[in-house]
């Protein structure tokens, strides 16, 4: 065993399918580099899996960068592990010790029901997009920009709400399982522009409502989202939402 | 409106108005109170009572003092249930306190204490002035009845221990109201914050210091 290579005890979550119920089981992987990431450290789990005929672990992943929201984790009560402003693939194995024991569950919310194992379904949110998440373009060619000028702290604070990846960290984290942090986000990135005037008002009530009607629990303001988001969404976007519904709902 | 009402961020925006209302009502209930420090063996006290007793506005506000704070209980059960629905299969391992002040996320709790704490001292004062002659028919006064009530150490305890209940439910829900209305500035939250902070402390300490000054007799 090379210097700084760490035994590990997992106990991660198995559950066959949606129907069936899952339990915590534990696993012990050897020699791990505290170089590798926290999906890597799995990928190792699940070759030794293999080799012994057994059924691997389910996970989402992707980009393996921090960009496209897909790694799923709740490790030892935190969403992505014991670091902020990080996604699980970002994790890297230096930050947990020899000797430890990691647990790792999947999002648990009524409105992201469990596939397998660690991943979950996270179509609620693209059911949330579906209802306003987007700007209507017209056809033909663009306008010169310089015929909308944008306030700079206007244009970065869009920017900032457009981070978001979607990744449901903010719901998985949140006592109350709420997608507020999410959808204030979505909202968020086109009231402050130009182009997402037409369907503001439309948008606000739309993308609320879907988020109510898909059973995401509602916002006690404990900031927890807000210290977990990967992208360090602010809660001011969830302010800029209530303000928006709230205008909406007046006209 | 009906339909704003039933959304989640409808839902917050009556509490954060109720819980608003209801500190506003602290506000005027703890300056009046504080009419026994002058330690004038109950005059001012009494001479506040009888005005808020009689007095037409002060009346009609009792009862939208009560309606507020139904409303506000309804709400915060109506809420705390759908977000209990919204997690059916809790984490085995949660660790909020990396994320979060526990009192934020224990509003339910204190809030049900403070309705705990509510009954009782609903019971000791307003039952007797409101709803008894003792204090109309001249046999007793509200001061003396106060004198009487924090006689027993237990009372004077759990008054202390209900204002900590209020003072962690306000320093959480005090600028958390404010966010729910959608109030959230880079300048002036955190004023609003500060704000807050102090709120929670002071009042609820002025509230909890009346019984321990009548219980160790330096108010008389
Ligand atoms: C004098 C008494 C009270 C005052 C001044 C008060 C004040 C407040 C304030 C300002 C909020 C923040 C609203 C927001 O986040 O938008 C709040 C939230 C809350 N209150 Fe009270 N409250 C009182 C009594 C109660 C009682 C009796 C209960 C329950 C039985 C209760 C339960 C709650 C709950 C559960 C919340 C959190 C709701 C949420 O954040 O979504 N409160 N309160
Ligand atoms: S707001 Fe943050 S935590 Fe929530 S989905 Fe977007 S990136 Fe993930
Ligand atoms: S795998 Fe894409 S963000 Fe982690």
């Amino acid at each position: 065993m090379s210097t700084g290579n760490m035994n590990l005890t997992l106990k991660i979550w198995r559950q066959k399918n949606g129907k069936e119920a899952g339990n915590l089981v534990s696993y012990q992987v050897k020699d791990i580099s505290p170089d590798m990431s926290f999906l890597e450290m799995i990928d190792v789990l699940n070759e030794q899996l293999i080799n012994k005929g057994d059924e691997s672990i389910a996970f989402d992943h992707d980009c393996r960068e921090g960009i496209c929201g897909m790694c799923s984790m709740f490790i030892n009560g935190r969403a992505h592990g014991p670091k902020e402003g990080i996604t699980t693939c970002q994790l890297h194995m230096r930050s947990f010790k020899d000797g430890d024991t990691i647990v790792v569950e999947p999002w648990r919310a009524a409105s992201f029901p469990v596939i397998k194992d660690l991943t979950v379904d996270r179509s609620a949110f693209d059911r949330i997009i579906a209802k306003g998440g987007y700007i209507s373009v017209n056809t033909g060619n663009a306008q010169d920009a310089n015929n909308i000028p944008i306030p700079k702290t206007e244009a970065d604070a869009a920017f900032n709400a457009a981070a978001c990846i979607g990744c449901g960290a903010c719901v998985a984290t949140c006592k109350n399982s709420s997608a507020m942090l999410f959808v204030a986000a979505k909202i968020s990135q086109f009231a402050l522009l130009p182009q997402g005037q037409v369907e503001r008002e439309t948008r606000a009530l739309n993308m609320v409502n879907q988020m109510d009607e898909e059973g995401f629990g509602n916002c006690t303001n404990t900031g927890a989202c807000e210290v977990e988001c990967p992208k360090g969404i602010s809660l001011e976007n969830i302010a800029r939402m209530n303000r928006e519904f709230y205008l909406a709902n007046i006209k | 409106m009906a339909n704003f009402l039933q959304s989640s961020i409808g839902k917050k925006v009556l509490m954060s108005i109720t819980g608003l209302f209801l500190i506003s009502f602290l506000v005027v209930h703890c300056f009046l109170n504080s009419f026994i420090f002058f330690n004038d063996g109950g005059v001012m006290f009494n001479e506040g009572a009888e005005f808020m007793a009689h007095n037409p506005i002060i009346r009609t506000m009792e009862i939208v003092l009560f309606i507020g704070i139904i409303l506000h209980i309804v709400q915060a059960l109506i809420l705390t249930l759908q977000n209990q629905k919204a997690r059916p299969i809790k984490y085995a391992v949660q660790n909020g306190a990396a994320n979060s002040k526990w009192y934020s996320r224990s509003m339910g709790l204190l809030g049900t204490l403070i309705l705990m704490f509510l009954i009782i001292h609903l019971k000791h004062f307003w039952y007797v002035s409101r709803l008894t002659d003792e204090i109309t028919s001249g046999e007793e006064t509200l001061f003396g009845e106060m004198i009487e009530v924090f006689e027993n150490p237990m009372i004077v305890l759990l008054y202390v221990l209900a204002m900590f209940s209020l003072g962690y439910h306000l320093l959480h829900g005090f600028q958390s109201a404010f966010q729910s209305l959608g109030l959230n500035h880079k300048k002036y939250s955190p004023l609003i914050a500060a704000i807050g902070f102090w709120f929670s402390i002071i009042v609820p300490f002025i509230f909890a210091m009346m019984p321990i000054s009548i219980y160790f007799g330096l108010i008389k």
